[in-house]
């Protein structure tokens, strides 16, 4: 036990030190985000350039919304939050968890038809129609309980008049992601997913895929906050500019996104 | 409270115990009799839910009982339909996952069976299969119990990997913790903690009501 406590008192002592001794370099931002799933192939991109021009150390973690929404309340340790709807950032502002007047929308997401490249179906010729079709046993789509895409997916259904007749074959996912994974494991024939999940170099091999149009479906906005204890708001600030800025839109387009002011 | 989740998690739970009974007695008999050096391979396979990530678990499972698998096209052949998405293939899956917590104890309590006692029976003319019957399964009730209960109980909680197979379809494979996790998901926080309340009250009975059953047999065992 003397031993012990005699060496915590060695690492005590020796860690000032250890401290001082690091060499004094120009300090960098450090910036936490929370971003959902449907950004996984855009953001890093984004952040690339960012980090790149502005000497901001970005690390991201990638989750569904409402899963962050739970953590957010609890102040879970992100400066940014990149939300797949405007909803959870409005109640997180109503509950005074942000910056005031740190509220932006960044995008609008869109959604595709998609299916194997060996399937019989075609989206492109016959749209939401070929879900009809006896060879297809199970759609998949997120869960519409609390996935925007997954609303998105029922409401276009709704629209092409043909979900009572899907109903019966939709299976859901836990996010849009695991949607689309369902149909690459072959354990769903379609799915209706995220233009950004499609156009991912995953995907983009995989299978064949239309997008459904805007029209069809409520819009998927998506927006963002700053939060109130965010460490390095000035970091923040810049990303929230960089994002909404010329680059990001221009980024957040080619990755499968249309702009909330277009 | 979504109590059409929570039968179909007893359901389910029920029916992966009683075919963990089917195939977990006999494979854990195997384990613990058998002269083959190799069998440690079995048992580490039957160990591997304990360490692997129920959703690596679940991804593969959701691959060999798809149609990508032969398996799996097989099985849609003859069923007329496929795995995935069915209780049929959440059952599979639950059986590889819970299967450790069966066969373990019922292998530990095989093996702790007096050597002596089988020996007798044996050289008194009984069968193996009648000396395992008459000699090895009621001295081992206590390890039968544990390994019962423990899989049921681990099935009843089982989270990743029925995410991984299930789509979430009421009825069918949307179990009581993917209830949860969606009450959670749609900001239904008090339903969410209602029923996990109740599975926290249950989980705790059945183990409670266990771990009791455990000390009185090893009392009068005395």
């Amino acid at each position: 036990m003397k031993r012990f406590l005699g060496a915590c008192l060695v690492v005590l002592l020796a860690s000032p030190a250890a401290c001082h001794r690091e060499p004094e370099r120009p300090s960098r931002g450090r910036l936490r985000v929370a971003a959902a799933a449907d950004l996984n192939a855009g953001l890093p991109d984004l952040v690339s350039r960012f980090s790149a021009a502005h000497a901001v150390d970005v690390s991201v973690s990638y989750g569904s919304s409402g899963t962050f929404y739970a953590q957010l309340l609890n102040e879970a340790p992100f400066d940014l939050f990149f939300s797949a709807d405007v909803e959870y950032p409005r109640m997180l502002k109503e509950r005074r968890l942000t910056l005031p007047d740190s509220d932006f929308s960044y995008a609008v997401g869109r959604i595709v038809l998609w299916v194997p490249s060996a399937s019989a179906i075609d989206p492109r010729r016959d749209g939401l129609r070929a879900l009809t079709a006896a060879s297809i046993a199970h759609v998949s789509i997120a869960n519409p309980d609390h996935a925007p895409y997954g609303r998105a997916a029922v409401a276009a259904m709704k629209t092409a008049g043909v979900y009572d007749a899907v109903r019966s074959k939709l299976v859901f996912g836990e996010n849009v992601a695991q949607a689309l994974q369902f149909v690459q494991s072959g354990a769903a024939d379609a799915g209706i997913v995220a233009l950004s999940l499609a156009l991912a170099p995953a995907a983009r091999d995989t299978g064949r895929f239309a997008e459904i149009p805007l029209a069809d479906y409520p819009r998927i906005e998506q927006g963002g906050v700053i939060l109130r204890w965010a460490m390095d708001v000035e970091a923040a600030r810049a990303f929230r500019s960089f994002v909404l800025g010329g680059d990001g839109r221009a980024i957040l387009k080619q990755y499968g996104f249309s702009m909330p002011n277009e | 409270m979504d109590w059409t989740a929570l039968w179909l998690s007893v359901r389910l739970a029920t029916s992966t115990t009683a075919v963990l009974l089917a195939i977990g007695v006999p494979l854990a008999y195997w384990i613990v009799f058998s002269p083959r050096r190799w069998k440690f391979i079995v048992e580490a396979i039957v160990a591997l839910p304990l360490v692997l990530p129920p959703t690596v678990l679940g991804f593969y499972v959701l691959i060999a009982i798809g149609p990508l698998s032969p398996a799996g096209r097989l099985y849609a052949r003859l069923a007329g339909h496929g795995l995935p998405f069915t209780f049929q293939g959440l059952l599979i899956a639950s059986v590889l996952y819970s299967m450790p917590f069966a066969v373990q104890p019922f292998s530990a309590e095989f093996a702790s069976v007096d050597r002596r006692l089988l020996e007798a029976s044996w050289t008194l003319g009984v069968s193996r299969a009648e000396t395992f019957r008459r000699v090895v399964l009621p001295l081992s009730i206590r390890g039968l119990v544990t390994g019962i209960v423990l899989s049921f109980a681990h099935t009843l909680g089982e989270f990743g990997v029925v995410l991984m197979v299930g789509g979430n379809l009421p009825g069918i494979t949307r179990t009581v913790s993917i209830s949860i996790y969606d009450a959670v998901q749609s900001l239904d926080y008090a339903a969410a903690s209602r029923t996990s309340l109740l599975l926290l009250i249950v989980s705790f009975a059945i183990l409670a009501a266990t771990y009791a059953l455990q000390r009185s047999v090893w009392i009068k065992a005395r």
